[in-house]
C-alpha cells in the first residue's frame, strides 16, 4: 500500500528531526510539497508502464527512486518535466503540479516548466560544442541578453558541479573531449545555468567509473537544500548516502507501481511493506 | 561396399565450380577495370590535348570547332545555381519536416516517402518534357537558364531530400531530449544542435545533388536550350556544358577535340566534386565509428 | 523565478508556425510529382484520345506528320537495349560487389570503390562520346554501320554496372556476419559459402539493384540517342541500328507540333509508367526484406 507520508512529515517535520541519515548536508528540509502527483498513470501505445501514483516531492529534499528495472521509475521523472511529450504514443493521465500549477494546463508554457525543472541524462549527453557553448546557447535561447550575466552564471554553474578548476582554461574545448565524468558534470552545470528550482535525475552515476561517480554523488549531496532533487538510482547504499526520501517502485500487475514512500532512514531500516523488505535487504529485485 | 570414386568426384565437382567462380569473379572485376580505364584515359588523353586556359575563358567558334567554352562555363554555373538555390532550402526543410517534426509511420509520410522514390526514378527525358510543358510554355519562361535550373531542381530534390533527412536520422536522441529538458524549442533544438551535428551528411547530399544536375543533359535540352552565346539574364538561353559537349560530338564535323576537352572539364568538375561529397561523407562514418 | 504560464516575457520561437512553413516545404516537394503527372498527362491528352491508344501500338510505322504513329518498334528497341544492357550488367555488377568486399586484396579494395563511384558518377553524355568515338567505329570494322543496338548495349552496360554493384554491396554487407561463421563451421569453402548462404540471403536486395539498374538503362537518353543510330525499325539483329522512345522525344520535340508533340508526351508517359513498374517492384522486394 502506498503510505503518504504527509502527515508524519508534516508532523516530525515542524519539530525538526533530521533526515538524510549518513552525511549531515545543510538544513533542507521544509516539509512543504513542491511537486504533487496525483492518480499518475503512463502507457506507451496502449501499454501501461505505470499505474496509480500518489508522491509528494518536499522542496529542497533529496528524493531518491528505486526499485528493480522496468518498474517505471524513468517513466516517472520524465513525466515530471513532460519530456514524455516526446515520445510517440505516450499517454499521461492524472495530475502533476509543480508549485500548485496543473502541467499539463492548457496555458502552462512547456519551455518554461522545463527550464524550471532540469534533467540530466543516466548517459552524459553534452551537445557536440564546445564547453562554454554548451552552457551559453541554454542561456541566449532562454533570452538571457546580458553577456556579463551569462559569463557569471556559467562560472557560478561550473564551481557549483567544481569543474571551474579543471576547465577555466580550456572552454573552447569541444565538451565532447572531456572524459565521461566530466561531461555529466557539465550537464549538470548545464541544467544549473539556468536557475533551475528543480534538478531530476535518471540514473546521474551508473554510466560513470566508481571515482568519477563519487565525485558526481557529492555534488548531489552539496545542492541539497538549494534545489529539490528527485534521482532514480540501482544503487540502494548509494540512494542511503544522499537521499532524505525514498520512494519505492516495484511491478505490480504488468505495471509500475509505488509501493512505498517514506524517509529514507526509516524506509531502509523500518520498511512498512514487505515487498520493500524484501528489495532493501536484498532478498529480491 | 564403399564406392571412393563418387566421394573423389563429389569433392572435385565444387573444386572445379569453385575455381570458375574465382576465375570469373576476378575476370568480372578486371573488365570492368579495363573498360573504365579504356574510358578515362581516352577522355584525358584526348581531352587534354585541346585544354588550356584560353579554352576555359574564349567563347566558341565556328560552332564550337574553335575557340572555346567560356560562355558555357558561365550558362552552366547559372543553371546549378537556379538549380541548387530552389532545391537546397526547399529540401531541406523537407527533410526536417519528415525528420524531426513529423511522427514516423504517419499517413502523411508514407505518401510522401513513395512520391520521393518514385519521383527519383523518373527518367529525365521526362523531366525534360516536364520543364517544356510547365516552366516554358506555362509559366512563359521560354528556352531560359531558370527554366532549365529549375527543371534540374525538381529532379535532384529526392537525393537531397533523402540525404538529409538520413543525415538528421543518424544524430542520436539524446541530444534531442537534453535540448528538450533545458526548454528549448523544437526549432531551436534543431537549428543549434541537431542540423549542425547533421552537417556533413546534409553537404555530402548537397554535392551529390549538385554532381547530379551538373552530369544531366536530357532534362536541359528543352528547358534550358541551345544557345551559346554569354547569357545577360537568367531569362536568356544558356548552353550547359554536357549539352554542348552532345551538341559537338553529334551535329557538328570536325567538333570531336573540343568535345573531347570539354568532358575533360565536365569530368574533373564532377570528380572534385564527388569527392569533396564522398569525403564528407567518410568523415561522417569515421566520427561514427569512433564515438 | 520563472512563471509555468505562458509569459510575453521571454520571446518564444512559435514552433507552431514554423511546423506548418517546413510542413508546406514538404507538402511542394512530395507535389512535384503530382505536377509533373498533370502536365505530361494533360499534354498527352490530345493524343490519347484522337488517336487513341490502340493506334501507338498498331500503326505499322511512325511518320507523325503523316498520321502514322507506331511506337512498337521504338518500344521493342528500348527493351532490347535495356534488357541486353541488364544481361550483361547484372552478373558483372554482382561479381564487382563480391570482388570487392570477398576477393580484392586490403590495398585494392579503397582504389576499386573509388574506380565504382567514379564511373557512377561519370555523366551520360561522356560515355556516349566514348562510344561515338571509340567504340562505333570499332564496331562498324565487324559490321558497318557501327552505331546499332550492340553499341548502345554494350555502353549502357557500362553506365549501369555500378548501380548493381553499389546495390549488391549494400545487401552483400547486410548479410550477418553469423551467416559466414555458421557457414564456415560447416566446413564450406568462401565459393560454396556465397553460392548456398551469403547470395540467396542477400537475394532481394541484389534483385532491387539489377530492377533499378534496368529502369535506369530503360530511362537513359543520352547514351542511346548518340550511339544507336537512330533508325526507326525494329531491331532484328545486334547490328541492326534502332531509335529508343528516349532519343525519339529528344530528337523530335524540337520541331513537333500538334499531334506530333502531344505524341512525344505519350511515349514520355509510357516511358514513365514502364519505370514506374520498374521500380515499384525494387521497392517491393527492399520493403519486405526490412518487414
Amino acid at each position: 500500500m502506498t503510505l503518504g507520508p504527509k502527515d508524519e512529515a508534516a508532523g516530525e517535520g515542524a519539530a525538526g528531526y533530521t533526515v538524510g541519515p549518513m552525511l549531515a548536508g545543510p538544513e533542507c528540509c521544509t516539509p512543504e510539497p513542491v511537486i504533487g502527483v496525483r492518480g499518475l498513470a503512463v502507457s506507451y501505445a496502449g501499454v501501461p508502464a505505470l499505474k496509480h501514483v500518489d508522491l509528494d516531492i518536499y522542496k529542497g529534499c533529496v528524493t531518491a527512486l528505486i526499485g528493480p528495472s522496468g518498474c517505471g521509475k524513468s517513466t516517472f521523472l520524465s513525466s515530471l518535466n513532460r519530456l514524455t511529450d516526446l515520445v510517440a504514443g505516450c499517454r499521461v493521465a492524472g495530475r502533476i503540479e509543480v508549485d500548485g500549477v496543473d502541467i499539463h494546463g492548457p496555458d502552462v508554457d512547456v519551455q518554461a516548466l522545463r527550464r524550471k525543472v532540469g534533467m540530466i541524462f543516466q548517459k552524459p549527453n553534452p551537445f557536440p560544442l564546445s564547453i562554454h557553448r554548451n552552457l551559453d546557447m541554454p542561456l541566449r535561447e532562454h533570452g538571457v541578453r546580458s553577456r556579463d550575466e551569462r559569463e557569471s552564471r556559467i562560472r557560478a554553474a561550473l564551481s557549483d558541479v567544481g569543474l571551474w578548476e579543471e576547465v577555466a582554461d580550456r572552454l573552447d574545448e569541444p565538451a565532447l573531449s572531456l572524459s565521461g565524468g566530466q561531461q555529466q558534470r557539465l550537464c549538470i552545470a548545464r541544467a544549473l545555468v539556468l536557475q533551475p528550482s528543480i534538478l531530476l535525475m535518471d540514473e546521474p552515476c551508473s554510466a560513470l567509473d566508481p571515482l568519477s561517480a563519487e565525485t558526481v554523488e557529492k555534488m548531489i549531496v552539496g545542492l541539497r537544500g538549494r534545489y529539490t532533487v528527485v534521482v532514480v538510482t540501482h544503487n540502494l547504499a548509494q540512494a542511503r548516502r544522499i537521499a532524505n526520501f525514498a520512494a519505492f517502485f516495484w511491478v505490480r500487475d504488468r505495471a509500475g507501481a509505488l509501493i512505498e514512500f517514506d524517509t529514507c532512514q526509516r524506509l531502509f531500516e523500518a520498511p512498512a511493506h514487505d515487498l520493500t523488505a524484501a528489495y532493501v535487504t536484498g532478498r529480491s529485485g | 561396399m564403399p564406392d571412393f570414386s563418387s566421394v573423389r568426384r563429389r569433392i572435385f565437382a565444387p573444386q572445379a565450380r569453385d575455381g570458375a567462380l574465382r576465375m570469373a569473379i576476378w575476370a568480372a572485376a578486371g573488365i570492368l577495370f579495363a573498360c573504365a580505364a579504356w574510358l578515362m584515359l581516352d577522355v584525358a588523353v584526348r581531352g587534354a590535348a585541346g585544354l588550356d586556359w584560353r579554352f576555359l575563358v574564349d567563347e566558341p567558334a565556328r560552332a564550337g570547332r574553335a575557340g572555346g567554352i567560356g560562355p558555357i562555363l558561365v550558362s552552366t554555373g547559372l543553371i546549378l545555381a537556379v538549380a541548387i538555390a530552389v532545391a537546397a532550402p526547399l529540401g531541406l526543410a523537407a527533410a526536417i519536416f519528415l525528420a524531426e517534426f513529423l511522427p514516423s509511420g504517419s499517413r502523411f509520410a508514407a505518401w510522401t516517402s513513395i512520391s520521393l522514390d518514385v519521383l527519383a526514378g523518373i527518367p529525365s527525358i521526362v523531366f525534360g518534357l516536364f520543364g517544356n510543358a510547365f516552366f516554358s510554355v506555362w509559366l512563359g519562361m521560354g528556352f531560359s537558364i531558370l527554366s532549365g535550373g529549375l527543371t534540374l531542381a525538381c529532379m535532384i530534390l529526392p537525393l537531397l531530400i533523402r540525404t538529409a533527412e538520413h543525415g538528421l536520422r543518424m544524430v542520436p536522441d539524446e541530444w534531442r531530449h537534453g535540448a528538450a529538458a533545458l526548454g528549448m524549442s523544437r526549432f531551436s533544438s534543431v537549428w543549434r544542435i541537431v542540423l549542425p551535428a547533421a552537417g556533413p551528411a546534409v553537404t555530402a547530399g548537397l554535392l551529390l545533388g549538385l554532381g547530379r544536375a551538373t552530369a544531366e543533359t536530357a532534362a536541359l535540352v528543352f528547358t534550358s536550350g541551345y544557345v551559346d552565346r554569354m547569357p545577360s539574364s537568367l531569362l536568356d538561353s544558356g548552353r550547359a556544358l554536357s549539352l554542348h559537349i552532345y551538341d559537338l560530338a553529334m551535329n557538328v564535323a570536325g567538333g570531336d577535340r573540343n568535345a573531347y576537352a570539354s568532358a575533360l572539364v565536365l569530368l574533373l568538375f564532377l570528380i572534385v566534386v564527388n569527392g569533396l561529397a564522398m569525403s564528407f561523407s567518410d568523415y561522417l562514418l569515421r566520427k561514427r565509428i569512433a564515438a | 523565478m520563472t512563471s509555468l504560464r505562458i509569459s510575453s516575457l521571454f520571446p518564444r520561437t512559435p514552433d507552431g508556425y514554423i511546423a506548418f512553413g517546413l510542413g508546406a516545404a514538404a507538402c511542394l516537394a512530395s507535389g512535384i510529382l503530382l505536377l509533373i503527372l498533370i502536365f505530361v498527362f494533360g499534354e498527352a491528352w490530345p493524343a490519347l484520345r484522337t488517336i487513341g491508344v490502340v493506334r501507338f501500338l498498331s500503326d505499322g510505322a511512325w511518320y507523325p506528320t503523316d498520321g502514322a504513329f507506331g511506337l512498337v518498334p521504338m518500344l521493342a528497341a528500348s527493351f532490347a537495349l535495356a534488357a541486353g544492357a541488364l544481361t550483361i550488367a547484372a552478373p558483372v555488377g554482382v561479381a564487382v560487389a563480391i570482388f570487392r568486399l570477398h576477393y580484392a586484396p586490403g590495398w585494392m579494395k579503397a582504389p576499386y570503390r573509388g574506380l565504382v563511384l567514379l564511373l557512377a558518377g561519370t555523366p551520360s553524355v561522356v560515355l556516349g562520346l566514348w562510344g561515338l568515338m571509340v567504340l562505333v567505329p570499332l564496331i562498324a570494322r565487324i559490321e558497318p554501320p557501327g552505331a546499332s543496338l550492340i553499341a548502345g548495349i554494350l555502353v549502357l552496360a557500362l553506365m549501369i554496372v555500378p548501380t548493381v554493384a553499389i546495390a549488391s554491396e549494400a545487401a552483400l554487407e547486410s548479410v550477418p556476419r553469423s551467416c559466414w561463421s555458421a557457414a564456415n563451421a560447416l566446413g564450406l569453402g568462401r565459393e560454396a559459402a556465397l553460392l548456398n548462404v551469403v547470395l540467396p540471403a542477400a537475394r532481394e536486395g541484389i534483385a532491387g539493384g539489377i530492377l533499378l539498374a534496368g529502369a535506369r538503362a530503360l530511362g537513359e537518353t543520352m547514351v542511346v540517342l548518340m550511339i544507336t543510330g537512330n533508325i526507326v525499325q525494329m531491331p532484328d539483329g545486334l547490328f541492326t541500328p534502332v531509335r529508343a522512345l528516349t532519343s525519339n522525344i529528344a530528337l523530335e520535340m524540337a520541331y513537333a507540333t500538334g499531334d506530333h508533340r502531344a505524341s512525344l508526351f505519350v511515349s514520355g508517359l509510357a516511358l514513365t509508367l514502364l519505370v514506374f513498374l520498374l521500380s515499384f517492384a525494387a521497392g517491393t522486394g527492399r520493403r519486405r526484406r526490412h518487414a
